[in-house]
């Protein structure tokens, strides 16, 4: 739509800037991720190829993985080591998505690119019913010391993990689709850590939030050699995704985010079904 | 140091856990701090690549419709330290971005540092297979790409 305007590259830079600002910040109020409606944005609106598309958007989830760390990790709730092991799942799931990407045709990619989008949404809506009764320890994670504490109103609370294998094979998952998508693919992780394996919600969303920027960093090098990320198109991007995100994160706490993680939701799931049928009808 | 000796002694099990997030979570605080310092550091790299870059091509045609894939020399870690510091706009642009790329994994680096700190060699050996897939993908990657 843009570019068959002939937009020149001062014009075209400030609108992905101001795009992906916009991005960002909604990603962050919502808690959605802002990397999830970049590769739609750019591919849709801006006839970027999915492609640079894709490197683009996989930088930016890196500055905001790693840009808002602070804000999460004064909270208390991360655990690096339920982290750092299930790292080992998504940075290989990663560099086999990132490997994928080269193989599987672009119209492929985006139909995947829309289920996910459509998927993510969902999960963000639906609620989660949660089962009050105390399992016992399962030996497994209390042999990779991932049981822990987190700070609550009533102060500090324990928890237990269970089902680690299970755990550690979603976020594989996780890992390729960041690597196939360009994506954080934090809707997954979160699945994964708080579905599968019981870890509480809080301590499950910040320490997804650690995860994106290592998972995104495997994939990274893999589009770095291919070419996938071009200069010119991911300056805009990370800026404005990086400015958009600290701003979200501030305003975040002064906000009631109900509505708006409704609207944006809807946005996602519009978007998720533009892919899928611009991929169905071939035209990336 | 001392500090982290002596709470294995007694009461092994119920201090373990407790102590260990204690010093978890002190750790993540200073990493995370230069996490995002890290993230400035690069956002005003690819800002110094941006400025000479727009004002030489701000009034170029754009085209991202078709991949060309970027040059070979904004593909590799030397290529584009090479590059950048010849006054290249384009490359001292992706130079920030690589030194964005870098930022998780100065943070998994310090993740093994602290797991050997604490002694903990089950999470030292972890970590170090993060670090050899992230690494491998930044430097060996084109063995397969």
């Amino acid at each position: 739509m843009w570019q068959t305007i002939c937009l020149n590259v001062l014009e075209f830079t400030f609108l992905v800037w101001t795009g992906s600002l916009a991005a960002g910040f909604l990603g962050a109020l919502t808690g959605l991720g802002g990397g999830v409606v970049l590769v739609p944005l750019l591919t849709i609106f801006f006839h970027v190829d999915l492609r640079y598309a894709i490197g683009a958007s996989l930088v930016s989830v890196i500055a905001t993985s790693s840009g808002s760390a602070a804000a999460y990790v004064k909270e208390g709730f991360s655990n690096i080591r339920i982290g750092m092991f299930l790292e080992i799942a998504t940075t290989l799931g990663a560099l086999l998505g990132a490997y994928l990407t080269a193989k599987v045709p672009a119209n492929a990619l985006a139909i995947i690119f829309g289920l996910v989008l459509t998927y993510s949404a969902y999960v963000s809506r639906r609620t989660r019913p949660r089962t009050g009764v105390e399992q016992p320890p399962d030996p497994l994670a209390t042999k990779l010391k991932m049981n822990g504490t987190f700070p609550d109103t009533s102060g500090i609370r324990s928890y237990n993990v269970y089902r680690v294998p299970a755990g550690f094979g979603v976020m594989f998952g996780a890992g390729a689709l960041s690597g196939l998508l360009g994506i954080g693919s934090g809707a997954l992780k979160v699945v994964a850590m708080d579905q599968a394996m019981k870890i509480p919600f809080k301590v499950s969303t910040t320490t997804s939030n650690f995860m994106i920027g290592v998972t995104a960093a495997a994939s990274a090098g893999i589009y770095l050699s291919r070419g996938y990320i071009d200069p010119s198109l991911a300056m805009p991007v990370m800026l404005g995704v990086l400015l958009g995100s600290l701003i979200g994160t501030r305003v975040l706490v002064k906000t009631q985010t109900k509505r708006l993680r409704l609207v944006f939701s809807v946005v996602i799931v519009l978007l998720g079904l533009e892919m899928l049928l611009k991929g169905f009808r071939g035209g990336f | 140091m001392t500090l982290f000796r002596n709470w294995r002694i007694r009461d092994w099990r119920a201090r373990y856990w407790r102590m260990s997030d204690w010093y978890d979570q002190k750790i993540e605080v200073i990493i995370a701090q230069l996490l995002r310092a890290g993230v400035l550091a690069a956002a005003l790299v690819v800002i110094s690549g941006a400025v000479p870059y727009l004002g030489a091509n701000g009034w170029a045609r754009v085209d991202y419709r078709t991949f060309h894939a970027a040059p070979a020399e904004l593909r590799t870690v030397h290529g584009i330290v090479r590059a950048a510091f010849s006054g290249d706009s384009r490359a001292i642009m992706q130079l920030g971005l690589l030194v964005l790329i870098a930022t998780p994994i100065v943070r998994v680096m310090f993740s093994v540092a602290a797991f050997a700190i604490e002694g903990d060699r089950m999470y030292v050996f972890f970590t170090m297979l993060v670090l050899t897939v992230l690494l491998y993908s930044l430097f060996g990657s084109f063995l397969i790409a």
